[in-house]
C-alpha cells in the first residue's frame, strides 16, 4: 500500500494529482466522463467579484505540443458561483480550491471573504499571473512587491491553506516564490502559461484577439520544471508543479526536481480522466520501486549542483 | 450524455474531390446521436496534433456513425490515412441537436461546402417527423458535390459546371421566389461567412432559421471556454458553440 496523501495547513489531499483551474471548469462539466472523487483536488476556474465574458475571439490557437489561449477569465462570478457550482462541487470527495482571479488587491479581499462564509471550500489559488488581462493579472505577478502585497493581504484573512499561483514571465521566479513565502503562502503553484503568440501568415494577423496569449501544454514541460526547480532551491513551503503534465512519467519528474503534487492543465481538454490516471500511474511506479510514501519523492533528483547553472542567479 | 471511446475504423473512402466518408464503430454513440450534435476526435496518440478535431455527426447506422471531412491540416490528413481495423479516440456526441420537431411545414437545408455534413441524419429525422424537405447544397464544383441520403436537391456551384451559377444563398433566394415552400424553417450549415449571408436572407424573408457553427475549440465539453460566439439573448456577452450550440437560432447570435 502505497502512501499517496499529503497535507497542506491540516488539509489532506488523498493523492498528490490536482487539476488546474481553468481547465476543469466547476467540476461537474465532466462529472459523467470522469469519476471526479478519485483526484486529489479541483482547483475551480479563476473567480472574479463581477461575471466576466472573458476575450472576443479568436481565443485558442493550437500550437506544436501545445496550445495558447487567451480567454480572458471568463467566469460567472462569485456570487453565481456560490449559488449555482458550490453545491456539487460540496457533494464531491476531494479538496475543492477555489482559484481567484481580480484586477484589485481590494477585490481579491472581498472574493475570498466572501467565499470565508461558505461551507464547501478547502483553501484558495490565488492567481496573480494570468496573461490576458490588461488590468491585475501580470501587471501583479511580475511585480514582486506587489505580488507579496496580495499574499499577506489575504493571509490575513484566511486560515484556510493560501496558495500563490506564480507566472513564469519573470528574470527569477524563485525571488517571488521567496516573497510569497515570506508573506505567509502555504505553498505556491508553478507556473501559469507562458506569454506566447501565433501569427496567420495570409491574413498578416495575429491568431489571437489578443495579440498574445498563454501557452500550456507539453511544449512548456521543460520551462515548467525548471522553473520548479529554481523555486525549490529557496523555499521550504510545497511547491505544486504544473506544465504540460501527460502522463505519471510527467508528474514525476516534477516531484523529483521537488514538487509536493501536481495539476493536471491542458491534458483535461483532450482526456477529462487524465488526472485520475496519472495518480494510478503514480501509484504503480511506487510499487514498481518500492516507494512506501510517495512524498520519498519530493525532490530526490540526484544532481551535482557544483554544474548547475541555476545556483549562480540564486 | 457522452462517451469517450476507443473507436474501429470500418470503412473511410474519398466521396467528392477533396472530401472523406469515415465510418467508426460505436454502437453506444450511434444510439445516442441526434441530428447537429457532433464528435470531438483524436487524430493520435501523441502531441502532433495536440487537440481533438470536431466533426458533425453525418449519419449513423445501428452500431457505426459516419463523419465527412476534407484535408485542411495535419489532424485531418493523419484521419485520412486510417484504414479499415485502425481505432481513433472519439468524444461524443456533444452538442445541442437541430431543433427537428418544432412546429414547422417545410424544412430548408441550405449547406455550403463541406457543411453538408449533418444533413443526411438530420434527413432522416426529418422524415421520421414527416416533414417536407428542400436541400440546397453549395459547392465550388460539380466535382466537390456529395449528395448522397439527402433529399430534393437543388445544387448552386461557384463556376456553374453544376445547377445555379453562384452561391448557395443566392440560389436559396432565387428558387424562394418562384416556389411555394409552405411553412418554412431554415437549417444552416457551413463556414461563417455563408452562414451570415444565410442568416441575413432567412431575416429578410421572415422565415425561422437555425445555424449550426464551427468554433476554434479544444475539450468539446465547455471546460476550455475556447470557443465563445456573440449572443444576443440575456445578460451574457458570449455563448460557447459546443455546450450551448454548435446549433444556433440565427435571432440569438451575432456573426462576425
Amino acid at each position: 500500500m502505497v502512501k499517496e496523501s499529503f497535507t497542506l495547513r491540516g488539509v489532506e489531499f488523498k493523492n498528490r494529482v490536482l487539476v488546474a483551474s481553468g481547465t476543469f471548469g466547476y467540476g461537474n462539466e465532466v462529472k459523467e466522463l470522469v469519476d471526479v472523487n478519485l483526484l486529489g483536488g479541483i482547483c475551480t476556474k479563476s473567480l472574479s467579484w463581477k461575471p466576466r465574458d472573458g476575450n472576443p475571439p479568436r481565443r485558442i490557437v493550437e500550437t506544436p505540443s501545445g496550445m495558447l489561449n487567451s480567454i480572458g477569465l471568463a467566469n460567472v462570478g462569485v456570487e453565481y458561483f456560490i449559488r449555482e457550482k458550490l453545491p456539487y462541487l460540496r457533494t464531491v470527495e476531494t479538496v475543492i480550491i477555489a482559484n481567484i482571479a481580480a484586477s484589485s488587491l481590494q477585490e481579491y479581499g472581498d472574493v475570498l471573504s466572501l467565499l470565508e462564509k461558505q461551507e464547501g471550500i478547502d483553501g484558495y489559488e490565488i492567481n496573480v499571473s494570468c496573461p490576458n488581462v490588461k488590468e491585475g493579472g501580470l501587471s501583479f505577478g511580475t511585480d514582486c512587491a506587489k505580488t507579496k502585497e496580495i499574499t499577506a493581504s489575504l493571509r490575513r484573512r484566511t486560515e484556510k491553506p493560501l496558495i500563490i499561483k506564480l507566472t513564469p514571465n519573470v528574470t527569477h521566479i524563485s525571488e517571488f516564490a521567496r516573497a510569497v513565502q515570506e508573506a505567509g503562502a502555504d505553498a505556491i503553484s508553478v507556473i501559469n502559461t507562458v506569454v506566447g503568440m501565433a501569427v496567420d501568415i495570409h491574413k498578416k494577423k495575429p491568431k489571437l484577439s489578443t495579440v498574445t496569449g498563454g501557452l500550456s501544454g507539453p511544449a512548456i514541460k521543460p520551462i515548467a520544471l525548471a522553473k520548479v526547480y529554481e523555486a525549490a532551491q529557496v523555499v521550504s513551503i510545497p511547491i505544486i508543479g504544473i506544465g504540460g503534465i501527460m502522463t505519471a512519467e510527467d508528474a514525476l519528474e516534477f516531484l523529483l526536481v521537488g514538487a509536493t503534487a501536481v495539476q493536471v492543465g491542458t491534458a483535461n481538454f483532450i482526456d477529462p480522466s487524465t488526472g485520475v490516471k496519472v495518480a494510478e500511474g503514480m501509484r504503480s511506479y511506487a510499487e514498481r520501486y518500492g516507494v512506501s510514501d510517495l512524498g520519498q519523492l519530493v525532490g530526490a533528483m540526484e544532481s551535482n549542483k557544483e554544474f548547475s547553472v541555476l545556483q549562480s542567479w540564486l | 450524455m457522452p462517451l469517450q471511446q476507443v473507436a474501429p475504423v470500418l470503412s473511410n473512402i474519398q466521396i467528392a474531390e477533396g472530401i472523406f466518408l469515415l465510418t467508426l464503430e460505436s454502437k453506444e454513440i450511434a444510439q445516442l446521436a441526434r441530428p447537429g450534435q457532433f464528435v470531438n476526435i483524436r487524430s493520435t496518440d501523441g502531441s502532433l496534433p495536440f487537440l481533438r478535431r470536431p466533426f458533425s455527426i453525418s449519419h449513423v447506422h445501428e452500431d457505426s456513425i459516419d463523419l465527412m471531412f476534407n484535408i485542411v491540416g495535419q489532424g485531418t490528413r493523419m484521419m485520412a490515412s486510417r484504414r479499415v481495423g485502425d481505432t481513433l479516440d472519439v468524444l461524443g456526441p456533444l452538442g445541442k441537436p437541430f431543433g427537428y420537431e418544432a412546429h414547422f411545414e417545410t424544412a430548408i437545408l441550405v449547406g455550403g461546402g463541406l457543411g453538408v455534413a449533418p444533413f443526411p441524419l438530420l434527413t432522416r429525422y426529418l422524415k421520421k417527423h414527416s416533414k417536407k424537405i428542400t436541400t440546397f447544397l453549395g459547392a465550388r464544383t460539380s466535382r466537390h458535390i456529395v449528395s448522397t441520403n439527402l433529399e430534393n436537391i437543388q445544387i448552386a456551384t461557384d463556376d456553374g459546371s453544376s445547377g445555379f451559377h453562384g452561391t448557395v444563398v443566392s440560389s436559396l433566394e432565387s428558387y424562394w421566389g418562384s416556389h411555394a415552400l409552405p411553412g418554412p424553417k431554415i437549417f444552416g450549415c457551413g463556414p461563417t461567412p455563408m452562414l451570415r449571408a444565410l442568416s441575413e436572407t432567412a431575416q429578410k424573408l421572415h422565415i425561422a432559421c437555425e445555424l449550426s457553427l464551427e468554433g476554434d475549440m479544444a475539450c468539446g465539453v465547455g471546460l476550455c471556454q475556447g470557443c465563445p460566439v456573440e449572443t444576443t439573448k440575456g445578460e451574457r456577452k458570449y455563448a460557447l458553440v459546443c455546450i450551448e450550440g454548435p446549433t444556433f437560432n440565427c435571432n440569438d447570435i451575432i456573426l462576425r
